[in-house]
């Protein structure tokens, strides 16, 4: 069944971040345009997925929320990755006093529930986007500290790196070229569930209020405000969710497809 | 275990201080001084007065000596006052807490419930249609955010089965009533949960079942309930008990988001009140209190862990 499903989860992947791309040019209505004539209408018609509180089109907004929300994953993995790998190498590849001081530092960012960590990040930075990467990705570097450290400390006592070392190789160079390829495949299952998480993320703090901030639509946000509508008019609840739904799940398939490949410990 | 229990508890030692050093920290990240923000940009005060408040507030000081006094405030048991309403934090939280304890553990519940038996079959009926689409529910649980399907279960069960949620009872006043005014949100909490442990159940007794001691049980000609019961179950749930306790952090996090979307008074609506009104010491105690919850949990996930399995504790 895995194998099957990586390539599904590729396909809703790529469909979304074209959508994201294109998003503003192909939506059929303006997302700030107004129509008070037009509020909280049903889905079907002009509007296919109906209208909020302000008469604005639900289907523009989900589609145009596409865009922060895989803005905001991609970058905070980005910013995960680039502290939790290079914490992990050099803790694996080094250890020593290093390897202490870092993991039990990622200990300790561990120690915190995720969502209440990123929580009180942005109330103390404040509502940014920039902020908002800052958050999220500061909650998910132990994971890849954690996988890259693991795979690193795998790999440093093999023969093939001793050889290197033999050959008179810096350890710049070890790393780069017997170290990193080999702690790719973990780090790479490993940002891909991580993705995952940084959309649930960034869409449960926009609800809250602590994320993307109206009027930019995002899923989250947009969650938060046809809550208020929820008995009256669903759609503007429904669809958001939906929305990360999918999205959530193309990186889970996609995660645990690749997991299936790059471990074969786990067939 | 004494050993290993003396052990466990010295380790905890400089995550508990590196906890401490955070949420002393966080607050240091706002742009402005504590006492800028104490009095807010109304309060007109003479470079005196404000030296005064300086000293008062123990904020002259450098750094890390202002560490230590917070350190040590923190072992009496002072948490602080609140910003807004001059009360002592600690009593406020003390407060919201069980309601989010009671919400947490009610969920943990609810995905056990569920994902134990699924796990099992899924595992003794491996690729079965039962075996796939229990593996798919599992990935779309893992998939929908907790709001979201708070606001659908609230849809569902007040619009179309007009079914009231009630407000919460606090337990020792009507166990039954606090069952029935958390068993939604619970549910809404719990699933992604269900889903994660459901997974792990399910490949951890497919790689006991592997097992040659499986196949010994089975030689000597015993039932396949008496070889699941005594001898596959019980060494398959040990790896899961440690992924239930790692989930405690997820579930008293999520607790922030589920009693907003529910609208319960516990120390998750108490943050967010308090983010928003700019009540830093408040936002401060519930951030450790919770971390601390987490922490003591995984210790006692961990003991467990040593006192059923034997070969971790001399290891």
């Amino acid at each position: 069944m895995r194998n099957r499903v990586a390539p599904i989860g590729l396909a809703i992947i790529a469909a979304s971040v074209l959508v994201a791309l294109v998003a503003p040019a192909v939506v059929p209505h303006d997302i700030r345009a107004m129509s008070p004539g037009d509020a909280l209408a049903p889905p079907g018609g002009r509007y296919p997925f109906g209208t909020d509180e302000f008469g604005r089109d639900v289907f523009s907004r989900v589609v145009v929320g596409s865009r922060i929300s895989l803005v905001v994953a991609f970058l905070s993995v980005a910013v995960a990755v680039a502290l939790g790998t290079t914490i992990g190498l050099a803790a694996g590849y080094y250890g020593g006093w290093w390897d202490a001081v870092s993991m039990r530092a990622m200990d300790i960012v561990f120690a915190f529930p995720a969502i209440l960590l990123a929580i009180a990040i942005m109330a103390v930075l404040g509502t940014s986007l920039f902020n908002l990467v800052i958050a999220i990705g500061v909650v998910y570097t132990p994971q890849f500290a954690r996988v890259s450290r693991a795979a690193a400390l795998a790999v440093r006592s093999l023969e093939f790196v001793d050889a290197a070392r033999a050959l008179g190789l810096g350890n710049a160079r070890i790393v780069w070229r017997h170290i990193i390829p080999n702690v790719l495949a973990p780090v790479t299952v490993q940002i891909s569930l991580s993705l995952s998480l940084a959309i649930l993320s960034e869409s449960a703090l926009s609800f809250l209020g602590l994320g993307t901030q109206p009027p930019t639509p995002s899923w989250g946000n947009m969650l938060s405000e046809g809550r208020q509508f929820l008995e009256i008019a669903p759609w503007n609840a429904v669809f958001p969710g939906l929305a990360i739904m999918v999205v959530v799940l193309g990186f889970n398939l996609l995660g645990d497809g690749l997991r299936d490949l790059l471990d074969p410990r786990l067939r | 275990m004494q050993r290993y229990l003396f052990s466990r508890l010295l380790a905890l030692v400089p995550v508990l201080l590196g906890i401490l050093a955070v949420v002393f920290l966080l607050i240091r990240l706002i742009p402005g001084d504590a006492v800028q923000l104490f009095l807010g940009t109304q309060v007109e005060m003479t470079p005196e007065q404000m030296a005064e408040l300086r000293r008062f507030f123990g904020v002259d000081k450098p750094i890390p000596l202002q560490f230590l006094d917070y350190l040590g405030r923190i072992l009496r048991g002072d948490f602080g006052v609140s910003l807004r309403t001059a009360r002592p934090v600690l009593p406020d939280i003390a407060q919201r807490l069980p309601l989010s304890f009671q919400l947490a553990t009610l969920a943990l519940a609810v995905a056990v419930t569920i994902a134990v038996p699924l796990g099992i079959v899924s595992a003794v009926a491996r690729n079965s249609t039962f075996d796939v689409a229990t593996r798919i529910g599992g990935l779309l649980g893992l998939s929908i955010p907790n709001f979201w399907l708070g606001a659908m279960l609230i849809l569902v069960f007040s619009r179309y089965l007009h079914v009231s949620l009630g407000q919460y009872v606090p337990l020792s006043q009507d166990p039954l009533g606090t069952l029935r005014s958390l068993y939604l949100p619970a549910f809404a909490l719990g699933a992604a949960i269900a889903a994660i442990l459901m997974r792990y159940v399910r490949s951890s007794l497919l790689e006991v079942l592997g097992q040659e001691y499986i196949r010994t049980a089975r030689g000597k000609g015993l039932r396949d309930t008496v070889v699941m019961l005594r001898h596959a179950l019980p060494n398959a749930m040990i790896p899961v008990i440690t992924v239930v306790g790692f989930q405690m952090g997820y579930l008293l996090g999520g607790t922030v988001v589920i009693e907003e979307i529910f609208a319960l008074p516990g120390m998750g609506r108490l943050v967010l009140q308090a983010i928003f009104q700019r009540d830093y010491p408040v936002v401060q105690g519930v951030v450790l209190v919770v971390a601390l919850l987490f922490v003591l949990t995984n210790l006692i996930v961990d003991l467990l862990y040593a006192w059923i399995d034997p070969r971790i504790r001399y290891a």
